[in-house]
């Protein structure tokens, strides 16, 4: 799962944008928690996912991160022991004890899930639809190094599964018995080792180690863009809502004692809001290609 | 004004026993195309490096005499303040290329130079127009192919306008038609930017021709400096291996060596010397013909109309259709991307055909481009048995207790092959399929190679882009385009006609005869010249 150039709003937007675009997406699944509203996230991540033309690969992040929520849901269902409406007595487990699970306990067990696997796709989103080189020129001017160490680690992933694979490919051309995993560690890590030393080289011949902080002098402002602006605006308004509704308690939700997650227009409108505020810069596709 | 200097340069790598170059003067000046000759291990990698400023600061070990870059000292400055003098370009281009995209890439250099975004912005912009690249400036570079690899980094090399560009081996991974547009490519630069350029190249046929000035090496130290004539002719006397295939030509026939095709065409024709290909026509059609295609049961390896479509992607294989007969040698050749990695891959079992089928009288084994990824034991005999040791010449008992990582470039690529040709008892290997073994390999090293495989029982597939090992091994060429077979037939019947996919021989002599290899080239010249006497 790598960043790749696509024609779509998202991809056009300056990088800034798009990072707020996530963060503001991710605060909202930690904010919210109402299923109202965190569904209407999913459904605008989701939304975003189709609007960027990177649905296949948050499909593929979505699948990925599915066992970490059904895990997160069935220990929360075990371990809270909240909640009055009892839909199963386990009774004495070893570690968990007297174990009663609860409805309560069981939804807001899969609050967390779902919440936990909208945020690998915000994650996800982050990584197919934002210029990593555009990221690290926005740190630059913070920390230069760092910021580069975190890019070309992030560079990095490719070529060392490129080099697994060809480890692989390589070991089922030996005959016999295959090596033993410790041997193949060692031998990964060597080659590991060669790798980073050659792009250390490479960096250090293109000037890192003397590298200085850009020269201010004839920088070029570049325009905001109709796409920067929109999801500037959108990831502004998505804050604002998530904020809003928590701190106005539009969307309320409580699962203990027992269940309280009314449906009303209020939450049905902040829902709606959401996934507009979301989707809406997704609407103008005007120089989306570059 | 000379913009690298080195004085009486000796430089030793941490624990090593001999010095990588010994007491090396030279001295290179503005807007000189030089190129570094000599075997594997000769020094010329540490020489660039010790340009670059690698040697001594990256590396470590002991250094001593004076390197100059553009005025300054590398023992006081350290590579990133001599990357504004010099632009680098190793041989790998996976691990040069650090940044995502090409545009990225490109500026990378100038911004850690802290140069403005405007001025970075147009070196950028100049950088891509003249590399031929500027298409490719908003592209990511995990989806590049090697030869554009390799074009973005000589980019990033050359985007800060450095006074001084070092080449390591830049054309070794890339097909003959990449290799030598970049070469073209270099002379134009080097014109254009008036930037000095030293290349280290085992393939001298490939820039010779373009070079002013040659610089060969061996065991550290620099044994001929010169034109690259007198360079050439040098080395027909005093160092075969360094010599092209053309000037062994012309040195066979008593001429003094030129660099470059035309050149030696020239000199051939001014004599009366250059054979007429179209009265070779009759000649090459006398031929004794291929056999008849073999049936799949005779065969050591079949494929029959297979097909590898990508899901969601292209086909890189399209109904290619193949018999190797048992003990026959086959050199599969094409440019990068025409499918002759995933053929063999096919024909090993790593991958199974979309459609079609693979059929083997025996065992089939491969060895993949990266020798290094067979190996994993602490010492040499615990790679392959004795047998397999002796095969590939490494039954030396001193090897054996050597560390399997801690072996040549050349013994290596042996090793590896040892490995997989090493079959459990009981298992007979049908065919040898090796992918792209040559290279970064020195003459020395491919005639060896070439040699080993003319003794091995087995067939033999090799994938090459190299021209010149094909004629000393092969038997058959089968030429693929697309992911299909587009030509089939003898070495003479496919080398000597063409262009890129042709030797400096078959290049020079017009494909008369079929001539390939300069020994062929001389007893051709020489006969029609006997006949013509007569």
């Amino acid at each position: 799962m790598i960043y790749r150039r696509r024609a779509s709003p998202l991809h056009a937007a300056r990088a800034a944008a798009g990072c707020a675009y996530c963060l503001a997406l991710a605060l909202a699944v930690l904010l919210l928690s109402a299923p109202v509203a965190l569904g209407a996230v999913v459904i605008a991540i989701a939304g975003a996912a189709v609007g960027a033309g990177v649905s296949r690969e948050i499909r593929r992040a979505a699948l990925f991160a599915l066992p970490l929520g059904v895990l997160v849901m069935a220990v929360n269902m075990l371990v809270a022991q909240g909640g009055l409406t009892v839909i199963a007595r386990l009774g004495n487990l070893p570690v968990f004890g007297q174990t009663d699970v609860t409805l309560e306990a069981t939804v807001y067990g899969a609050i967390l899930g779902v919440r936990a696997i909208a945020l690998v796709l915000c994650g996800a989103l982050y990584t197919v639809a934002i210029d990593p080189d555009e990221v690290l020129g926005l740190f630059r001017r913070f920390s230069f190094h760092s910021a580069l160490t975190a890019t070309l680690a992030t560079r990095m992933v490719p070529v060392l599964a490129r080099d697994a694979r060809r480890l692989a490919e390589a070991q089922r051309c030996r005959p016999g018995p295959p090596p033993s995993r410790a041997r193949l560690m060692r031998a990964t890590t060597a080659g590991v080792l060669d790798r980073a030393l050659d792009v250390a080289a490479a960096l250090e011949v293109r000037g890192y180690g003397a590298a200085r902080r850009p020269g201010a002098s004839g920088r070029v402002r570049r325009p905001y863009s109709r796409h920067d602006l929109a999801f500037g605006a959108s990831a502004v308004a998505l804050v604002g809502l998530a904020v809003g509704a928590r701190i106005a308690g539009l969307v309320p939700f409580s699962a203990d004692p027992s269940l309280y997650a009314p449906l009303g227009a209020g939450e049905v409108g902040v829902a709606v809001a959401i996934v507009l505020c979301a989707l809406l810069p997704f609407a103008d596709r005007r120089g989306i290609e570059r | 004004m000379s913009v690298l200097s080195l004085e009486d340069v000796t430089y030793s790598y941490p624990c090593a026993a001999v010095p990588a170059i010994s007491e090396v003067t030279l001295e290179i000046g503005a807007g000189e195309l030089v190129v570094l000759a000599g075997g594997s291990g000769s020094g010329k990698s540490t020489l660039l490096r010790a340009a670059n400023g690698l040697v001594p600061h990256f590396h470590g070990g002991v250094f001593a005499g004076r390197a100059t870059v553009a005025g300054m000292d590398t023992r006081e400055h350290a590579p990133g303040a001599l990357a504004v003098a010099v632009g680098s370009l190793f041989q790998d281009p996976e691990t040069q290329v650090v940044m995502s995209t090409v545009r990225a890439e490109l500026a990378l250099p100038l911004e850690n130079r802290g140069d403005a975004p405007a001025v970075v912005a147009r070196a950028v912009e100049e950088a891509a127009l003249a590399l031929g690249i500027a298409h490719l400036l908003d592209r990511p570079t995990s989806e590049l192919s090697g030869g554009e690899l390799q074009r973005v980094a000589l980019g990033a090399a050359l985007a800060g306008r450095p006074q001084l560009i070092l080449l390591d081996e830049p054309t070794s991974q890339l097909d003959p038609v990449a290799g030598d547009e970049l070469i073209a490519l270099l002379r134009r630069l080097n014109e254009d930017f008036d930037a000095a350029i030293v290349i280290a190249e085992h393939r001298l046929e490939r820039c010779l021709g373009v070079a002013d000035r040659a610089i060969a090496m061996r065991g550290g130290r620099v044994v001929c400096d010169a034109a690259p004539g007198d360079f050439l002719a040098w080395a027909c006397d005093a160092a075969p291996e360094l010599a092209t295939p053309g000037a062994r030509l012309l040195h066979g026939l008593g001429l003094a060596p030129v660099a470059g095709v035309k050149a030696a065409r020239s000199s051939l024709r001014s004599r009366g010397l250059l054979p007429d290909a179209d009265s070779y026509a009759t000649g090459a059609a006398e031929r004794p013909r291929r056999e008849p295609r073999r049936r799949a049961e005779d065969s050591a390896l079949s494929l029959d109309r297979v097909w590898h479509e990508i899901d969601r992607g292209p086909a890189i294989l399209r109904g290619v259709s193949l018999a190797v007969g048992p003990g026959e040698r086959v050199a599969l050749m094409g440019r990068n991307g025409a499918g002759k990695s995933t053929l063999l891959r096919h024909a090993a079992g790593l991958m199974k055909p979309t459609r079609g089928k693979v059929r083997s009288a025996g065992r089939v084994a491969l060895l993949l481009q990266n020798p290094t990824d067979y190996l994993v034991h602490d010492r040499v005999a615990q790679e392959a048995s004795p047998a397999a040791l002796a095969t590939v010449g490494l039954g030396d008992p001193a090897l054996s207790a050597r560390h399997p990582r801690d072996l040549s470039g050349g013994e290596k690529q042996r090793l590896a092959l040892a490995i997989v040709l090493d079959a459990p008892p009981g298992e007979e290997t049908a065919v040898v399929c090796l992918d792209e073994p040559t290279r970064g390999m020195d003459r020395g090293r491919k005639d060896e190679l070439a040699a080993l495989l003319r003794e091995l029982d087995a067939a033999v597939l090799v994938a090459t882009h190299d021209p010149e090992f094909v004629a000393a091994f092969a038997q058959r060429v089968v030429l693929l385009g697309e992911g299909a077979v587009i030509a089939d037939g003898s070495p003479a019947e496919i080398l000597a006609g063409g262009t890129y996919f042709a030797t400096e021989t078959a290049r020079i002599l017009g494909g008369a005869g079929g001539a390939l290899r300069p020994d062929e080239g001389v007893a051709l010249v020489v006969g029609a010249g006997a006949e013509v006497g007569a």
